[in-house]
């Protein structure tokens, strides 16, 4: 290799500088403001985790194999995984394989940023050397890998029904200038490597193209323009990237290490929050995903709607995307990035003002304390039922009888009245009024002396187990307890023969506890277990969810037909849940049975 | 003249004096609140009745007749389990209704 300018310099190159140098500023900004912006024990953690080796090593894997292989897209959807990783992965060995030519035939000329980039137009091909044809080869591969992914990306934004998706984003503005300058990037490379290839060399795809281009214009006068428009299609590209949904690509390089540290949304705009918010690829695989999607009027509310409303921040909408949400945590499920929606959504809940807060800290609570204390005791269980459980009294008796057929001694928590879990209260965003109900509730559960504490709805035991600590006591849900029973041979549970039961994941035991065995296991010895079409993660909510403020009783309907639809899809007898609000959601639009899971065990026990 | 009972004045409501713009910027703002029949499903239910007494019937006819101290002394109570929305046989998204009465200041006005 022999290089053909003595300079080493065209003015073509510029506009790759000048877009180079932008994002590159403009990302590492960015980066310091995110860090700082963290509190400051969130901050020190992380950078602490950025020199242990453990990290480091997590780190690393986790990048390569999410932002380069997208390992997650490919389990979900084989062509969106090619898609997604022929372009990163590919585009990443070009500029990897681009510095080891430099390095390997120019080695004087490393420290120019544009160098590996534009190679072929600056040498030109004195004798081919078995290196330097692998090198060419593999340069080669991998731009029609990505021409490949380049192609699918194209008809998926016209046809994403072909490639598995029903609905696709709709881009902004700036994301089309983005989207199609990086289609154009790639086809303008090929063009501009195969007009110079005769000088300086290439392969299987850049050396026919280069004869075939040589056949009709038989000058090298189209070399310079294209090169010209493969540095500005590159330009334009980094120079939109920050104000588009590409500005993933660095933003999630910093989120997987702070993901790794251990940090959590502590503000909700500031910090990891915006974080996610530039994380998320505008993919739209949330659109699909969204149980509220059955309507087409509330597509726009998915969370990928909502990351882009935060980057504009227009409040208006803000505000009804984060009110709407079921919180049912199946976006975070189908999210290769792991955009935290619920999440998200109740950080901005969090912030809204109240002219007026309730208080729970002068409740008095004496007589439910000294019940506790006279009827507990160190080896019974106290039964907590929880509003919705209180207002499906079949639950109770089930589980009750259940705790009697097992010889459990059990109290009951709230056997006339009792306060709520807290729950509700966070998901309307108001943490510090559930805080004040935990500590009363706490005092009760202290007080009773008991060494379990049994849960009969998945909206209390989530809640119990990740907010109230409490040592000793062991918080456990009903359908995780009688499981236990049967396996240790304390319940006898008849088999019905024939008696197809299927299981509805409740978000908050699923998705948000990640409890899908046990109830399945419980049920099997119960009838046949029937899988619904979609189930364990990827349940769809039953639409009567708590986590939702502003969806009106009508609007919920279609959601709670389209969910029983999937879950009837392999003909049950009954469905079976293990969350009343579930039930009771179920129970009015439901064509057959629905039963809490004690209930379906009491009656063959 | 002695009718055997008499009117305490203490207690009368005048609806001529009664502030209603918190009633009717909650109107505006949760036309729901129009449609409830004040059946007293809610009451029935509520969590946070036995420790205060908190209706969201009451709530709404404490608002039209101007007992306001009342009216915020039965919301500062509420837990928003969401059962009264499960039982009210209007389907008023009663939890949103409260979330929405909080965020209104005297005035009517949703503070920012």
């Amino acid at each position: 290799m022999r290089e053909r300018f003595a300079s080493g310099f065209d003015p073509f190159v510029i506009p790759f500088l000048i877009g180079m140098f932008f994002v590159l500023g403009y990302c590492l900004v960015a980066m310091v403001r995110v860090i700082a912006q963290l509190p400051k024990d969130d901050r020190k953690r992380f950078l602490l985790s950025l020199i242990k080796p453990k990290y480091i090593w997590m780190n690393l894997r986790d990048i390569f194999l999410n932002c380069l292989i997208h390992v997650k897209l490919w389990q979900r959807n084989k062509v969106l995984g090619y898609m997604h990783s022929s372009i990163a992965f590919g585009w990443f060995m070009l500029i990897v394989l681009g510095h080891l030519e430099v390095m390997l035939f120019v080695p004087e000329r490393i420290h120019l940023f544009y160098y590996p980039i534009f190679f072929n137009y600056f040498v030109a091909e004195t004798e081919s050397t078995v290196q330097g044809s692998l090198l060419m080869f593999l340069m080669d591969f991998f731009l029609l890998m990505i021409l490949s992914g380049i192609v699918l990306a194209v008809i998926k934004r016209f046809a994403s029904r072909i490639v598995g998706m029903r609905r696709t984003t709709r881009l902004s503005l700036m994301d089309r200038v983005g989207l199609y300058s990086l289609w154009a990037i790639f086809p303008l490379r090929l063009l501009a490597e195969s007009f110079t290839a005769h000088i300086s060399g290439g392969s299987f795809l850049t050396i026919p193209a280069n004869w075939i281009f040589r056949q009709f214009l038989g000058n090298d006068l189209n070399a310079l323009p294209t090169w010209w428009a493969y540095s500005i299609a590159l330009m334009v590209f980094m120079c939109v990237l920050p104000f588009t949904r590409y500005m993933h690509i660095p933003a999630e390089m910093l989120l997987i290490p702070m993901r790794n540290a251990g940090i959590k949304i502590r503000h909700p705009r500031k910090g990891f929050a915006s974080l996610e918010v530039y994380s998320c690829p505008g993919c739209g695989v949330c659109i699909d995903a969204c149980p509220m999607s059955v309507q087409k009027v509330n597509c726009k509310d998915a969370t990928v709607y909502l990351n882009r409303q935060l980057r504009r921040g227009d409040e208006r909408r803000i505000a009804e995307i984060s009110d709407k949400c079921l919180l049912c945590g199946k976006c975070s499920a189908v999210c290769q990035v792991g955009v935290q929606g619920p999440e998200l959504r109740l950080a901005q809940r969090e912030r809204r003002k109240y002219a007026l807060s309730p208080a729970f800290a002068g409740l008095d609570t004496a007589a439910l304390v000294s019940a506790a204390a006279s009827g507990g005791g160190p080896g019974k269980v106290l039964y907590f039922q929880g509003c919705m459980t209180r207002l499906t009294p079949s639950i109770r008796r089930a589980t009750t009888s259940l705790l009697d057929k097992a010889d459990v001694r059990w109290q009951l928590m709230d056997p006339d009245e009792g306060l709520c879990c807290g729950r509700p209260l966070m998901m309307a965003g108001r943490t510090e009024q559930a805080r004040e109900l935990i500590a009363k509730n706490r005092e009760i559960i202290r007080a009773s002396g008991c060494d379990t504490l049994l849960l009969s709805c998945p909206i209390c035991y989530r809640v119990f187990r990740d907010e109230y600590a409490l040592e000793g006591v062991r918080v456990v849900h009903h359908s995780v307890f009688f499981q236990e029973l049967i396996a240790a041979g304390k319940l006898q549970v008849r088999h019905e023969e024939g008696l197809r039961l299927v299981w509805h994941d409740p978000c908050e035991l699923g998705r948000g506890c990640g409890i899908y065995e046990q109830p399945r296991q419980a049920l099997a010895a119960a009838g046949e277990l029937v899988e619904a079409d979609r189930h364990h993660a990827e349940s769809i909510c039953c639409g009567g969810s708590l986590g939702s403020l502003t969806l009106s009783f009508g609007q919920r309907v279609p959601m709670v037909r389209n969910a029983l639809d999937k879950l009837t899809a392999a003909a049950p007898d009954q469905i079976v849940t293990g969350c009343p609000l579930c039930l009771a959601t179920f129970v009015r639009e439901a064509d057959r049975p629905v039963r809490d899971i004690a209930e379906v065990l009491d009656e063959r026990s | 003249m002695d009718f055997g009972f008499q009117l305490s004045p203490s207690s009368a409501v005048n609806l001529d004096t009664v502030d209603r713009r918190r009633y009717d910027a909650l109107v505006q703002l949760e036309p729901d609140a129009l449609t409830c029949i004040g059946c007293g499903s809610c009451s029935a239910t509520c969590t946070a009745s036995p420790w205060s007494g908190m209706s969201v019937r009451k709530v709404l006819l404490g608002l039209q007749r101007g007992r306001d101290g009342e009216v915020d002394r039965m919301l500062s109570a509420c837990m928003l389990c969401g059962k009264c929305s499960m039982v009210c046989p209007r389907g008023i998204n009663t939890r949103q209704l409260i979330l929405t009465l909080c965020r209104l200041d005297k005035n009517g006005e949703v503070v920012r």
